[in-house]
Formats: structure tokens, C-alpha cells, sequence
């Protein structure tokens, strides 16, 4: 795991708030998630902070998402640790480079791109240039492996890298301009920088597959079947419904057993009662 | 060659409308409704019959995972996970489904939430994502638009999607991991039991589920089950995205059939090793956490589950990267010990510490500065490290080290051969952090 602390005091700034636009936008992002847990925002709303500030989240910052959502500084300054995507300290204001090192951008040559990146920028990470404009690192696989290399600035992503492409790229930034995104080699994403091999085939894309496919006739089948069983037996279903039923119902279950002894003892009363009459009651048994 | 109209993915590269429209006409959408009314016992014994494992690495199956939802609601919600916190390295297909064929993740949501009794699916975008996360709730939003999905939607079922995010913390592809995250906190995986289909997100019973096993299953069963289970070897079939990168002429995402030979898809779709097949080095399968396949066993290797089990790695997420001989082996897999040191949570002291005290001898077998019989000892640490730790980040860790160890132990000696035939000063101690 990766120790990070929180910027020193004298860089921490004296106060954070939401812009009115990015404040509308964290309501509706904490209503996202049901009620009593808007803690879920929160790696959302310190992304938010984190573009606001350009580039970092600052202690005050962190409080003020905490503050937001109810939940102790603590809990906030965790995430804020734990999650490397959160730059503590201030980086670069027109671009933070994250240089992919990992294996597959590594056996590509990403150790060429950061040594354009220690030429141009700062010979350590994570510090700023001599104008304070520009910084870098590098980052753990950023999933771009198959457009390797790569770097990564916010959300634009610059694939299929050579040193000297991403010097130029470097330079636009330094400039204040929008280097153009994506593969750097001509080809569109992730397809064979040759041409496509597959895909070709113009029926996937005229509508042709459309309404075809034996599981959507199968699941017809199925409703047809579940339809036919639900009509076929009428009569055994609300025999066997009602006899289960009748027990779980909080109001006849309990009834039930008093009114049987009702008339099983009306019964027995019945059969007395006749009988009562019926035999002619010894005068002295009666009074006993 | 898996021919075009057995494709899935159909706009994997992005040449195609992304949005609804095209979706619609590549046939996403296609009797969703039917599947739906057919029930959710019906979609779950399909899905079995499928043979569908999880796309995520492990390959568990997965109509048998979407079963262990309770049949009956206690009360609590259910809930849908869908893993798209891709980052292992070697690894980059979900990124394609995510901002070229999106829609096969949103249909791919409701049929499972369904399956599973689920009103809601939270989607766990990587951090790094960001055009790939906006790309999908704007498709998203046109399924909520067009009454796909949402309150009293055209299918049905109530049904929201949330697309949530990460900000570069690996574990939270862990599902465990991943959910604590969701909830707003650090991403240290669970203990399991109880395992998420009883206790899971916000406690309500949740199955997590990777971006590509959710999107191809809205295919599956509207082509039938047998169409699918075709494909490929038994036990391993279907259709898979299969990422191509490292030392190959062209670096590419293919869809491709499971059990295709690695020889095929290299020469079909990477354009051949660089510098010939016979310059190939090794492979690392699906992805960093897979041991090593050396050129030798190679020749004859499958790509599916049992084909790289066979040759002891792991088939992981299908994405290969390729090491030809020019590659410092040593240096390569040092890399990846760094990334599981970079990576660890800190929970378990077995990871913590371990990855940090493996990286730390790696670094210094790369270099040659080490002693032999520290190759033995590191091998026993990291048998040390493996099934001693709460989520599988220990073992992932473990295991390229013990690849590396078991195939190229000679590499390994050499090079301290070589550095202690140079004279050198004394290396200077360095302290564990």
C-alpha cells in the first residue's frame, strides 16, 4: 500500500466551497443513492472538489464534502488517503501527466516517455516546473494496455505514445492549447493499427439481425406453455390454493378450532339434550 | 476463425453509432420484453444452460451465481453490482463495452436485475474511466428516456441504474471490496461468509458481476443457450474478449471463441510476435496476476480456463500480453510486484507487508544483487503470502513470482552470476517502510 499524508498547513488554502453549479450537481448526485446512505457520494463529490481546485483536494475541501454528507472528517481524510486517484499536494494547473509504468505500457517503453517527462517537466514526480504549470507521475495500470503507451491528463488519454509525440504533447499543454486525444498512431481505438480483420461483414449493421434467434422463440414457447398450464387445471388450482391458504390468515385460523368445539360441544349438547327428556330423570339424581 | 454474425460485440471498435439508435439496429433491445415475461426461473435455467462463467477472472458460472439470490424478498431490497472497476494490467476490454457498445451493459442490467428480483443496479466504473463512465450514463439515460428502463418502464419491472465511479484503488474490483466503496468507504474487502447474496450492499442481498458476463447474457438468450454453449470446448465456451498486447506486431481487442489456440489468435489478430514466433519469450495469459507460460508451452496452448489450468496459470480476463526475448523477464515481473505493493488495501499483515518485502528482493534480482539461495526463500514466502489473506490480492501477488521462480530460475542465477563477476561497492542496507 501507498503511504500518503495530506499537504503540509501552508499550502492548505483557508476555506472550500461548491460553486453554485457544482452544488446543484452534488445534491442530485447524493439523491442518487437511497436515503441515509449519501455517505456513497462521496468519492464523487471529492472528484468534483478535486476539478474545482485545480487538480487537488485540500483539507478544507475534504471537511466540506464531510460536512455535506454527515460523515466525521476521519472518515472523509480516509478516502482521501486511500484512493490514489486524489492528488494531495498541488499539481500542475494546465496539465498533471500520469505516465501508465505498469508491465504492459513498461515493455512498450513507458520508461522513455518519463524520461521526456523528467527533461521537460521536474526530474521527481509530483513536483511542478519552473513555471508552475506542469507536473507528472507515474500511475499504476491506467487500462489502456493494448494502446500502450499511454499517459493520462484528467480525462483526456494519449495512446499509442512515442517519446517524441509525447514531447510534442507536452509542449502544447505548456502552451495552454488541447493536444488532440486518443491513438497517436492512426488508428481509431483498439482495432489492429493494419485495418480491421473483423466486423466487416455489412449485414450486423443493416438491421438484418434484428428479430432473429431461437431463445427469443424459446422464451415465446415458454410464456405460451406457462399460459396454457395456468388455464388447463381451473378447477384443481383453487382447491389447492384455498386449503393452503386458510391457515396462514391470522383472522378464520384462530376462529377455526373455537367454533369446531362449538359445535362439536352443540353436538354433545344436542345428543344430552334429547336424551335429557327422553329418559325420565330419577327425581333423586337431579338433586345430587 | 469465430465467423462476424457469432459476434456479440459488434461495435467494439467504435466505428458504429454508439447511441440507441444503432444500438437498436445491431439488435440490442430485441425482445427484451418477451425474455422478461418469460420469467425468472426461465432466465436463470437458460442462463445454466449456457455454460456463461464469469468474465471477471475467476470463471464462475454464472446463471449459478444469479440463483443464490434469495427466491423470496425478506424485506430488503435486492441489488445488482456490475464490476467495471477494470484494472488489472494486461487488462481492457470492459473499457471498450463501456464507450462503444454500452447498451449491451444497460439491457444486459435489467434482464439480471430481474433474474435476481433487483429494482436497482449500481455500476462501479474505474476512476480513470471518465469519457468511458460519461459515454455509459449517456447511455443510460437515452434507455431511461426511451422508457427502457425506470419507473413503470415498457418491460415491466421497475428498474434504475446508477453509474458510480472509483478513484484508482485496484481492490475495489474485489466485490467485497468493491461494495464497501459504494458505501462510501475505503475499499478493504469483507470477511466471507456472510457472502453478498445474503449480506451485501447497504446489508440487502447483492450479486456482483463483471461488465462483460452481464453484457454478452441479453445475446444469449435471445439466441438460445445452445447457440452459445457451441462455441468453444466444453466447459469453456462461448465467445470472449480477448485483449492482445505487448510484444505483437498489432495490439489489438478481439471478440474471439473461447478455446481458440494461442497461436491462432496471435498470428490471426496480433499480426505475429514481433520478430517471428520463434522470438516469443513467454505470456502472461489474462492479465498481471496469472503466472508466466513460457514460449515452450505455447505451442499447444489452448485459451480457456482448463487450457492455461493446464499448463499451470489461470485464464483470468483473457488479456495476453506477450513477451518476446528482447524483455527483461526478471525486470517485467518486478514490475508487477510493484503494482500488488502499489495495490495493496493494508488489511491483512501477510499483503501489507509482503508485497513491499517481495518487490523489494525482486528489485533486486533484476538487478543481480541478491544471493541464490534468497530465490528459495523468496519462493517460500510467497507460499507464505498465498491463502493467508481475507481477498485473493495476496495470492494474485503470490503468483507471478512463483511463475517467474518455476520457469525461469536459470534467468534469475545468471544474473546474479553476472553482477557478482563485476566488482561493485557494497550495496548500501535499505530499511523495510
Amino acid at each position: 500500500m501507498s503511504v500518503r499524508r495530506l499537504a503540509p498547513k501552508e499550502l492548505q488554502p483557508e476555506s472550500f466551497a461548491f460553486t453554485a453549479e457544482n452544488l446543484a450537481w452534488a445534491e442530485k448526485t447524493i439523491a442518487k443513492y437511497p436515503a441515509g446512505r449519501q455517505a456513497s457520494a462521496v468519492i464523487p463529490l471529492l472528484m468534483r472538489a478535486q476539478e474545482q481546485a485545480e487538480g487537488w483536494v485540500s483539507e478544507p475541501a475534504m471537511r466540506y464534502v464531510g460536512e455535506m454528507l454527515g460523515m466525521p472528517p476521519i472518515r472523509v481524510y480516509e478516502i482521501a488517503t486511500f484512493y490514489t486517484q486524489f492528488q494531495l499536494l498541488p499539481v500542475g494547473k494546465k496539465a498533471h501527466i500520469q505516465v501508465c509504468g505498469t508491465t504492459p505500457c513498461m515493455l512498450k517503453g513507458a520508461g522513455d516517455l518519463m524520461k521526456v517527462c523528467k527533461k521537460k517537466i521536474h526530474p521527481e514526480p509530483f513536483h511542478l516546473n519552473e513555471s508552475g504549470t506542469l507536473s507528472w507521475e507515474e500511475v499504476e495500470c491506467a487500462g489502456a494496455c493494448v494502446n500502450a503507451p499511454m499517459v493520462q491528463v484528467v480525462d483526456e488519454v494519449f495512446e499509442d505514445l512515442t517519446p517524441e509525440i509525447l514531447e510534442g504533447i507536452i509542449d502544447a499543454f505548456a502552451r495552454g492549447e488541447k493536444p488532440a486525444v486518443g491513438p497517436q498512431n492512426g488508428r481509431k481505438s483498439s482495432e489492429p493499427v493494419t485495418g480491421l480483420r473483423v466486423l466487416t461483414s455489412p449485414e450486423l449493421y443493416d438491421g438484418s439481425m434484428v428479430g432473429k434467434g431461437a431463445g427469443l422463440a424459446a422464451a415465446r414457447e415458454a410464456i405460451a406453455a406457462r399460459e396454457a398450464a395456468a388455464a388447463q387445471p381451473k378447477p384443481a388450482e383453487p382447491a389447492a390454493a384455498a386449503a393452503p391458504s386458510a391457515p396462514p390468515k391470522s383472522d378464520p385460523a384462530p376462529a377455526k378450532p373455537p367454533a369446531a368445539e362449538a359445535v362439536k360441544a352443540a353436538g354433545n349438547a344436542d345428543s344430552e339434550k334429547p336424551s335429557k327428556p327422553v329418559a325420565p330423570p330419577p327425581a333423586g339424581e337431579k338433586g345430587n | 476463425m469465430l465467423a462476424d454474425k457469432d459476434r456479440i460485440f459488434t461495435n467494439i471498435y467504435g466505428y458504429q453509432d454508439w447511441g440507441l439508435p444503432g444500438a437498436l439496429k445491431r439488435g440490442s433491445w430485441d425482445g427484451t420484453k418477451t425474455i422478461i415475461d418469460a420469467g425468472r426461473d426461465w432466465i436463470i435455467d437458460q442462463m445454466k444452460a449456457s455454460g456463461l462463467r464469469g468474465r471477471g477472472g475467476a470463471g464462475f458460472p454464472t446463471g449459478l451465481k444469479w440463483s443464490f439470490m434469495p427466491k423470496q424478498s425478506d424485506g430488503r431490497p435486492h441489488y445488482l453490482v456490475v464490476n467495471a472497476d477494470e484494472s488489472e494490467p494486461g487488462t481492457c476490454k470492459d473499457r471498450e463495452i463501456l464507450r462503444h457498445d454500452p447498451h449491451h451493459l444497460v439491457e444486459g442490467c435489467l434482464i439480471a436485475g430481474f433474474a435476481m428480483g433487483a429494482h436497482a443496479a449500481y455500476i462501479y466504473v474505474r476512476g480513470e474511466f471518465i469519457l468511458e463512465r460519461e459515454r455509459l450514463q449517456a447511455a443510460v439515460d437515452q434507455a431511461y428516456e426511451a422508457r427502457l428502463i425506470g419507473k413503470d418502464n415498457v418491460h415491466g419491472w421497475d428498474f434504475d441504474i446508477v453509474v458510480h465511479h472509483g478513484a484508482g484503488a485496484y481492490i475495489c474490483g474485489e466485490e467485497t471490496a468493491l461494495i464497501e466503496s459504494l458505501e462510501g468507504k475505503k475499499g478493504q474487502p469483507r470477511l466471507k461468509p456472510p457472502f453478498p447474496a445474503n449480506v451485501g450492499l447497504y446489508g440487502c442481498p447483492t450479486t456482483v458481476n463483471n461488465v462483460e458476463s452481464i453484457a454478452v447474457a441479453p445475446t444469449i438468450l435471445r439466441r438460445g443457450p445452445a447457440w452459445f454453449s457451441g462455441i468453444g470446448r466444453a466447459n469453456n465456451v462461448g465467445t470472449k474478449l480477448f485483449g492482445i498486447s505487448g510484444h505483437v506486431n498489432t495490439p489489438c481487442i478481439v471478440e474471439e471463441a473461447m478455446s481458440i489456440p494461442f497461436k491462432e489468435l496471435i498470428e490471426k489478430h496480433g499480426g505475429g510476435v514481433r520478430g517471428g514466433w520463434d522470438n516469443l519469450l513467454a505470456i502472461i495469459p489474462g492479465g498481471a496476476s496469472c503466472p508466466v507460460i513460457p514460449a515452450a508451452d505455447c505451442e499447444e496452448l489452448i485459451m480457456d480456463f482448463d487450457g492455461c489450468r493446464a499448463v499451470k496459470s489461470s485464464f483470468g480476463t483473457a488479456g495476453v500480453l506477450v513477451m518476446d526475448k528482447q524483455t527483461d523477464i526478471i525486470r517485467a515481473i518486478a514490475r508487477i510486484s510493484y503494482f500488488f505493493r502499489h495495490e495493496s488495501c493494508g488489511q491483512c499483515t501477510p499483503c501489507r507487508e509482503g508485497t513491499g518485502w517481495m518487490w523489494r528482493v525482486m528489485d533486486r534480482m533484476a538487478e543481480g544483487r541478491a544471493q541464490k539461495r534468497e530465490i528459495d526463500l523468496l519462493l517460500q514466502v510467497t507460499t507464505q503470502i498465498e491463502g493467508h489473506t481475507i481477498c485473493a490480492l495476496g495470492d494474485a501477488a503470490a503468483w507471478p513470482v512463483q511463475g517467474l521462480i518455476r520457469h525461469f530460475r536459470p534467468e534469475i542465477e545468471k544474473r546474479i552470476d553476472q553482477y557478482s563477476a563485476n566488482p561493485h561497492s557494497d550495496p548500501v542496507p535499505v530499511a523495510a517502510e
